[in-house]
This record gives structure tokens, sequence and C-alpha cells, in this order.
């Protein structure tokens, strides 16, 4: 276990190191100069030569990365542009709302996908799971600001059983958390009904039937504990599904976390910020994933450790 | 090939689905045709006498908006960007994951695993976030959207093939081609590629519904083709201020982006089961 754990940390760093220098790719890219940015138009030459020495910029590529990877490693993810602070703390101060709306987001995508899933294995090739699976279908077809601007539509303005938006209560955030959910939900629900479905397939299964055990107590009792986990297993990778999603999410419901923080920087050109989030989500990713390697030979042993 | 057609029939979504793409395809091709004013144009007696937008009426069948635009010329001009993008940008995604999951699967070793590492650190960025940086440095324009889908795209059907091929690999008649002196490059077009054309077809068409979806968040975030190229996330985001007191400016774009990806992603599952009965019924 610790071999396999110590590889699979291994790798994931190496997998940063990569992200690091696909970052530094792109900040170098820009054709914007932030010489420019910083000195102001009238700047002198002589000025702006001194901010280029201070920032590095004279220095060969390979030692300004370097340098760029040391901060990151320090926590510094450089400033912003257009709000004059540091990227890092303004990530951070963010960060709460973000992980309370994918926590609910992953129990509404749980909630819905893993009862559809059940229920769909359990009427396989009737309509009833035909209806399932293509409302699944639909669920992932559907781009999350159409069906956040829906649902605030009907269920904000129309009905006002929720807020317009906003942040602070329980109500805040069904919404959003029902909109950045629902997809999830129709992916959760195919792979809980493949997963039922082979599970059903089992001798024991057959077994628990001939004995004269209802179909219900055969599917609770037998056939969740198994088919439910590899889906288990898999809401690590959520984490990193959803911070695509939280960028449009956040800003339909006016909701301040990182996404909402992102949408603004794309919109006034904040490079460092959209960098800076960028390494944060695809830390979350990695950091996803190796849970999501490591959860899974622990709830079940068939999976040998590489 | 009649087998196959005979299978994906009796899946009628799939079929429904491959109707409501031609639908689109032809209105997308006879836009010009077929709009009954020019996308771009405003009229003065497009909005109401306080500037807000029409509703769907006689005149402008989906209403205008808040431009006071014909929204059913731009939709149908959208449908040129969506299709446009989505098929484009998917295939080079689709030419560039082949390639390489082709290469890996088949050489193995040190370029194999340079090129599966790269597809780890790939999957470490979230695909949005990804497109919107490198839209964000480069200018944004269609070739940019383009460029920048295919490039976070490829991965996906790069392991899906790189996994087919390590296992083709191995079969007899591979190493039987190899002892007959065929070179790489003829194995892998001659004998690999022809195996794989199933698998590709799915993915490719499952990966138009993908990147129809990202082309449609670039442009809602303001980072998609720009105007006066309508498209359909723009044509939402353009309007979300309104939204409440013009709901169908953003109901009906919203409608054609899910119809489009929807109509992708039944045809592909559709065709995921007749290729491949054996996985008839998985996810």
């Amino acid at each position: 276990m610790l071999a396999y754990l110590a590889k699979r940390i291994t790798a994931s760093l190496f997998i940063l190191l990569g992200v690091s220098v696909v970052t530094f790719g792109l900040t170098y890219m820009i054709p914007a100069d932030p010489v420019a940015m910083i000195a102001g138009r009238n700047s002198t030459p002589a000025v702006r030569e001194q901010i280029r020495t201070q920032l590095g910029l004279d220095r060969p590529l390979p030692e300004q990365y370097v340098r760029y990877l040391g901060r990151l490693v320090q926590g510094d993810l450089g400033r912003s542009y257009a709000r004059k602070s540091d990227v890092g703390p303004l990530i951070a101060s963010r960060l709460p709302p973000t992980l309370l709306l994918m926590l609910a987001a992953i129990v509404a995508e749980l909630l819905i996908g893993i009862p559809a899933g059940i229920y769909a294995a359990s009427r396989r090739g009737r309509n009833a799971d035909k209806v399932a699976m293509t409302l699944s279908f639909v669920s992932v077809s559907t781009p999350q600001f159409v069906l956040g601007l829906t649902l605030l539509y009907l269920f904000a303005y129309v009905l006002s059983w929720f807020p317009l938006g906003g942040y602070g209560s329980f109500s805040h955030l069904v919404l959003p958390a029902l909109t950045l959910g629902l997809a999830g939900g129709g992916w959760y629900s195919r792979m809980m009904r493949s997963s039922m479905i082979e599970v059903l397939r089992n001798d024991y299964i057959r077994t628990a039937r001939a004995k004269g055990m209802s179909e219900w107590r055969v599917i609770t009792r037998h056939g969740l504990r198994n088919a439910i986990l590899p889906i288990i297993a898999m809401i690590g990778l959520d984490v990193g599904i959803f911070t695509s999603g939280v960028v449009v999410v956040e800003n339909v419901f006016g909701w301040p976390g990182i996404g909402q923080l992102m949408w603004q920087a794309i919109q006034s050109l904040d490079i460092p910020i959209i960098m800076g989030v960028t390494i944060v989500a695809a830390c979350f990713i990695i950091l996803g994933n190796l849970v999501a390697d490591l959860i899974s030979p622990l709830i079940d042993p068939r999976i040998s450790l590489r | 090939m009649t087998e196959f057609w005979t299978r994906f029939r009796r899946d009628r979504l799939a079929v429904a689905g491959l109707f409501v793409i031609a639908a689109f395809l032809l209105s997308a091709v006879a836009a010009p045709l077929i709009a009954p004013y020019d996308p771009s144009e405003q009229f003065f007696e497009g909005l109401t006498l306080e500037g807000s937008p029409l509703p769907p009426n006689a005149t402008f069948w989906f209403g205008t908006d808040t431009n006071g635009r014909d929204q059913f010329s731009r939709l149908l001009y959208g449908a040129q960007t969506s299709l446009m993008i989505g098929i484009v940008a998917n295939g080079l995604a689709v030419l560039i994951g082949t390639t390489l999951g082709l290469v890996a699967g088949y050489m193995r070793g040190y370029l194999g695993a340079a090129i599966m590492r790269l597809t780890d650190l790939m999957m470490a960025f979230p695909p949005l976030l990804l497109a919107i940086a490198m839209a964000a440095i480069l200018k944004p324009g269609l070739n940019i959207v383009i460029l920048v889908i295919a490039l976070v795209n490829w991965v996906q059907i790069a392991r899906v093939v790189y996994t087919e091929t390590v296992s083709l690999s191995q079969r007899e008649y591979i190493e039987a081609a190899r002892a007959l002196g065929a070179g790489t490059g003829r194995i892998l077009a001659r004998h690999l590629l022809p195996h794989l054309v199933p698998t590709i077809i799915v993915y490719a068409t499952l990966g138009i519904a993908t990147t129809v979806l990202l082309e449609s968040m670039l442009s809602f975030l303001g980072r998609g083709v720009q105007p006066p190229t309508p498209a359909w996330g723009m044509m939402i985001f353009e309007s979300q201020s309104y939204f409440l007191n013009a709901p169908w400016l953003v109901f009906i774009p919203g409608a054609a982006i899910l119809i489009l990806a929807l109509a992708f992603n039944l045809v592909g599952d559709g065709l995921r089961d007749a290729l491949d009965p054996t996985q008839r019924g998985r996810a």
C-alpha cells in the first residue's frame, strides 16, 4: 500500500510540474507587454529597463521558469492587473463558497443519479429504462448556463420559490447546486445502471432470487452494495469536472466564489487571475484523481494495487 | 454494412437524431436563402418605443434581440458557426488524437510513454479553463476557437485509440505483417487503422456534442467567435441582463444548443450499439 501511495504521489507531483510548465508557457506567450502595463504609456526607456530587470524578464527563459516555479511553490500566484492585489489570497478568500457549492452539487447528482440508475437497471429494456436513459442524455447535452438561467426564470422569477441569486442561506444554494449537479446526475444514472446490471448477472444474485427473495430486497441488499462501489470512487473526479461548470453557474447565480472571480477576470483579461485559477483547478483535479485511485482499492479489495 | 444499418435503424432515437442533424446542417447551409433578414441588420421597428426587444411575432418569428436584430435570422447563421466549429474543431481533435494514440499504442517505448504522459497532463486541466486561458492569450476569432477546442479535445480519443491499438498490436496478423517486411507506416495505416474506424466514428460523433457545448460556453463567456459573427452562446451572453423581461432571447438559442448536442449524443450512442453489439446497453 505504501509503495503504491508513494508511486501515485510521485506521478501526481510530476503532473503538477507539467502543469506549471504549461501555465508558464501560456503566460510567456501573452502578446501584451507586462512592463508597459506596469510602467504606463509615458514611461522612459530607462524606467522600463529598470522594471524589466526587477521582474527578471531580462533573464534567460529557463531561469525565469525556475523563478516562476519557486514562487508557485511558495503559493505566490502573482498580482492581479485589475484588482491590484495578490492572486493567491484572492483565490483563497473565494474558495469556501465554491467548495460549499461543489459539495452540494455532489449531493444533488448522487440523489438524482443513483436512484435513477437503480430504477433503470431494474426495468432494463422496458420503456421506463428507455425514458430514464434518454433523460440522462438530455441532462448531459444541456449547456449549464442555459439550465441555470431556465431554473432561475422558472423557480426564482415566475414561482418565487427561491431567491434570484446571491449567497447566504440554504435556499440560495438549491438552484446553483442543482444546475451544477444535473449533468453529473445524468452520468451517474448511466454508470449506476450499467454497474447494477453487471452485478445482477452474478451467481449469488441468482441464488438470492432462487431462494424466493423479493426483487426489491435482491437489489437493495445484494445488488446495491456491490454496484455502488465503483460509483463512490468516481466522486473524486467530480471536483475536476465541476471546475469548468462553476465559472458559468456562479456567474448566472451571482455566487461569490472562484467561478465568479474567474468570470470577471475573463471579462477584463486579467491574466494572472486566469492562470492562478487554472493552476488551483489543476491541483484540485490531480488531488481528486489521487483520492479516486486510493479509495477504489480500499472499498473494493478485488482491485489490485499497481 | 447492411447489417449495421438494420441495427442502427432499430434505434429510433438515433434515427431521430440523424434527422435533426440533417435539418440543422441544411438550415445552416441554406441560411442565406431561408433567413428573412440580414442577421446584423438593426431594425428601428425591431425595438419597442422604450427600446426593449420584441417577443416572437408575425414579422420577427423568434422576436428581436436587444439591438433590434431578427432573432430567427441570427439563429440560422448561428447554426453555421456551431456546426462549422463542431465539425472542423472536432475533426482536428480526432486527427490529432488518432495519430498520437496510434503511434503511442504501436511504438510503445519512450515515445509512447511520452505521449501518454502528455495526455495525463492534459487531463489535469479543466477543458473550459484551459480553452479560456488559451483564448484569452491569443486573439479571439473563429480560427483560434477551432484551434483551442482541438488542442483541448484530442485527449479522450487518443486514450481510447491507444488502448485499442495496444491490444490489436499483439495479434498474430500484425506480427505476420511485420515478418513479411511491412514498414511501420504501412502497418499503422493498412493493418491497424481500419480496425479502429468504428471506434473513431463513435467518438468523433460524441465529440461533436462536446465541442458544440464547449463552443457555446466559450462564446457565452465572450471568448468565442467575435461579433458580428452570430453564435448561439454569444446571443445568450448579450441578452443576459434582459433575460427576465425577454426570456425567449435565452430559451430559443439555448434550445438550439441543447437539441444539436443531444442529436449528436443520440446518434453517437446509436452508432456505438450498432457497430459493437456486445457493448449493447452499457453506458
